[in-house]
């Protein structure tokens, strides 16, 4: 796929359009378009602004443009021996690493190695406005200066337009290995808390229709011992079963029913009453299928959690659990400082940011 | 600029008086940090007890326009503590209460003044940890290592404090009572929680702090290595991180750092080695069986000239105590020393200690090299003596030039300190006006008066002009379109 720098066309469209009041719909590869509200505003497609800027396995960074495929960036690392920590979900085959970033999704990994955010070293953005800055870069230790490449992850672009991102990548395991228990999902929840509490490589979990399934990584003869020791059977195909989860194309992900997603305190108990469930990162993320958005926030609320209406909500209604007024107000006064006129991606998060 | 009598009396009925300190005596204990260079008695000395006390001595303090400066334990390496002229230092050691340890929900929830250390200690007996362990974790406060974003010698695989903060609680200038994170790490809305993280007191104070903790690992392993060249030390770092291994920790020592540290404890370094490698595995037995195998391979292929594993508990604290105090140690050596902060990508450590060593004689101070080599940080110690004319600022233009070799390579001017006062200048020549700007405006919208902590972290344009004036990189100022003053 052909590297192009275009930075000074996306700066143009920017100034272009924040001169004339208008507004732009900033995406990728348009992969995950179904995720926040919907914008409606004339496309500013960053796929075409890629290629791998520069990456030396040894020193566990890759950087890039923000239009550089997820895939692509995925082989590269495999090459090495090495990928992302989080283990993004892809969805389309034209996912891109700025629209990773901006969406801010981990997948099964994510209770163990952290999210986007844990990750992302450096940025270089263009802001609402038309400046062109860089934040933070590429060692794993730096305090100069406010940490403003990280609040870019999960911000939807409604601060600033990708341009190069940073991340910090680490090596792959000596070996991986999957198993499978039967549980009920009280049983499950309460084998994830003992679990957790002890120093097991356990790198994902998943329980779903009375199966729980368990990812650990570390030596054959470490991944041996934890066999024996927690039982189960072994998966065959350990990969295919994560890589599902993880783009949703597992049995439980039905695309013609609504999808919430809880994100849970650990320790929860099961839910009495939410639809289908399927649960991840032991406990802290539930997903709820054709469960309406009224007990889905109150089950939420009720055990100090939040939900989302992550794919196929109604309406104009919020996607994300509304935040307090103050908190409110700091965003919108953080808008102000990166979109003054806001150019960017409006309404994608809240109806009003 | 004194302080208004009546914000004295206000604060003094509404904290009690022994929660004020306004004679000079009492306040003088707080005139610096760590960063003992620079100093200034704070006028007025609040001590906090609650959350609700810190609230009602911001919302004072706001009303009259009277700037804060928040310290937790002072032993902060970049002067983030230091008093500010007309100001109140806000002291929350106070505030030092453990208020949850959860097993079973891995978090442990605590008031900003409670030790580093005390979390792990009322973890352990669950088997669990709290893992950022910075070298003074015995004093310094969980409330400054989340303003310091403060790291220690095990960040390479367990992190910095942001990867292992969940949740805090966090008073603005209003005396507004924020909630950033959740007990899951996530929350709606932008990751204000990692932008808060290490933001120097600049944005909020942080008045309560839930981190997550980490299971006690199966086995642990310490490795000595010794090399008889610092070029060959620096390489087998590279090479042992993209074999693929990442240790717990991995820590350099040059030769005068080796020397100091076996001088003041005792510890069985080997005093004629060049650079000293520490490299500490943690996981199931079975994996750092492995992986001790294969750094020893590796770090023999490199040329190290003796290997020594920790035998047991014991023998790894001693091994790691040369390390844990190497600035004290190196502090024996000379009157003063000056201890830098730089980060620079693994890739260029060789080259870098190279032109350290060829810095220090062109000023003419000694130089002891101890730092993260996993990580890239670099902590050299300049030794000086203020005594004598002239060598402080020497010791202090030294510095400059290592943190500007820093940035040069790759890196950056501060890696775990801060930029507090101490790096105001050398942040000119990591970011350029407008990133600069955008940190100001950035400042504005949490603290719109710049009440908190004034005049630290982030420096003026006008500074950086200055700065620019005195340096000029290749015959270009930076920020060249600013005028002169």
């Amino acid at each position: 796929m052909a590297e192009a720098d275009l930075t000074s066309e996306l700066v143009e469209r920017v100034r272009e359009a924040a001169a004339h009041g208008a507004t732009l719909r900033v995406h990728g590869g348009d992969s995950k378009r179904f995720y926040g509200r919907q914008v409606e505003a004339e496309a500013l497609d960053v796929s075409a602004h890629r290629g791998v800027l520069r990456y030396d396995p040894a020193e566990l960074v890759v950087t890039a443009r923000a239009g550089t495929r997820l895939d692509e960036i995925t082989e590269l690392l495999a090459a090495s021996g090495q990928r992302l920590p989080f283990e993004p979900p892809q969805f389309t085959p034209s996912a891109t690493l700025g629209g990773m970033v901006a969406a801010g999704l981990a997948g099964p990994a994510r209770a163990s190695a952290g999210a986007v955010r844990d990750h992302l070293l450096g940025v270089r953005i263009l802001t609402g406005d038309g400046r062109v800055l860089r934040f933070g870069g590429e060692v794993i230790k730096n305090v100069a200066g406010y940490d403003v490449a990280r609040i870019m992850a999960g911000s939807l672009g409604t601060l600033a337009v990708l341009l190069e991102v940073s991340l910090r990548v680490v090596p792959r395991p000596m070996g991986e290995l999957s198993i499978c228990l039967e549980a009920s999902e009280e049983a499950a929840l309460g084998r994830l808390t003992e679990w957790s509490r002890m120093p097991l490589p356990l790198t994902a979990s998943c329980w779903f229709d009375g199966v729980l399934t368990l990812r650990l990584e570390g030596s054959p003869a470490a991944l041996a011992r934890m066999h024996r020791q927690l039982g189960g059977t072994a998966l065959g195909d350990g990969a295919a079963f994560w890589r599902n989860l993880r783009e949703q194309t597992h049995a439980f992900f039905d695309p013609e029913r609504s999808l919430w997603r809880l994100s849970l305190p650990p320790g929860t108990p099961a839910l009495a009453s939410a639809g289908a469930a399927l649960i991840e990162w032991n406990g802290m993320q539930r997903w709820c299928l054709g469960a309406d958005r009224e007990s889905c926030r109150r089950i939420a609320a009720e055990h100090g959690g939040f939900a989302t209406a992550f794919r196929g909500a109604q309406g104009d209604a919020e996607v994300f659990e509304p935040l307090t007024a103050a908190l409110g107000r700091l965003h919108a006064s953080l808008k102000r400082v990166f979109d003054p006129q806001g150019v960017l991606n409006p309404g994608r998060m809240y109806r009003d940011f | 600029m004194a302080i208004d009598g009546s914000l004295v009396e206000e604060l003094e009925a509404a904290l009690g008086p022994r929660a004020v300190l306004a004679k000079p005596e009492a306040c003088v204990v707080y005139e610096c940090d760590a960063l003992t260079a620079h100093r200034r008695r704070p006028e007025l000395v609040v001590l906090p007890s609650s959350t609700a006390e810190v609230q009602t001595a911001l919302a004072a303090c706001r009303r009259r326009g009277v700037p804060v400066v928040a310290r937790g334990a002072g032993t902060g390496l970049s002067g983030g503590a230091l008093p500010v002229e007309g100001g109140v230092l806000l002291v929350l050691a106070r505030l030092d209460q453990i208020l949850q340890v959860d097993a079973d929900r891995r978090l442990a929830r605590v008031q900003p003044g409670v030790t580093n250390l005390a979390i792990s200690a009322a973890a352990r007996p669950l088997g669990l940890y709290y893992a950022p362990d910075p070298s003074s974790q015995v004093a310094c406060t969980i409330g400054g290592n989340v303003a310091e974003n403060s790291g220690g010698v095990h960040c390479l695989k367990h992190g910095l404090t942001l990867h292992n903060l969940l949740e805090i609680k966090l008073v603005t200038i209003d005396g507004e009572l924020l909630t950033l994170g959740s007990p899951m790490g996530d929350a709606p809305g932008l990751p204000l929680l990692a932008l808060l993280t290490g933001s120097e007191g600049m944005l909020g104070v942080v008045v309560e702090v839930t981190v997550r903790l980490l299971p006690v690992p199966e086995r642990v392993e310490l490795l000595m290595a010794s090399f008889d060249d610092v070029g060959r030390c620096a390489g087998a770092v590279g090479s042992l991180i993209a074999s693929g291994i990442i240790p717990a920790g991995l820590e350099m020592m040059d030769a005068p750092a080796i020397r100091a540290a076996e001088a003041f404890v005792h510890c069985g370094y080997p005093e004629d080695a060049a650079a000293l490698l520490l490299c500490e595995l943690d996981g199931l037995g079975e994996d750092v069986d492995a992986q001790l195998e294969a750094v020893e391979r590796l770090l023999l292929g490199h040329g190290a000239t003796e290997l020594r594993r920790a035998p047991d508990m014991t023998g790894r604290l001693l091994m790691w105590s040369g390390r844990k105090s190497a600035f004290p140690a190196v502090g024996r050596l000379a009157p003063d020393y000056y201890c830098m902060d730089g980060t620079i990508p693994r890739r260029h450590l060789a080259d870098v200690l190279q032109r350290i060593s060829q810095m220090s004689e062109e000023y003419a101070l000694p130089v002891a090299n101890v730092f993260h080599a996993g990580d890239g940080n670099l902590h050299p110690l300049i030794m000086f003596d203020a005594g004598n004319a002239g060598e402080l600022e020497r010791a202090e233009a030294f510095g400059a030039a290592i943190l500007e070799l820093c940035v040069a390579v790759g890196g950056t001017v501060t890696g775990e300190h801060g930029v507090g006062v101490e790096k105001l200048g050398p942040m000119c020549s990591q970011f350029a006006s407008a990133e600069l700007e955008l940190f100001h405006a950035l400042k504005r919208a949490f603290d719109p008066q710049g009440l908190l902590n004034p005049g630290k972290a982030v420096p003026t344009l006008a500074r950086c002009a200055d700065y620019g004036a005195m340096r000029v990189h290749g015959g270009k100022l930076p920020h060249g379109h600013l005028p002169r003053f």
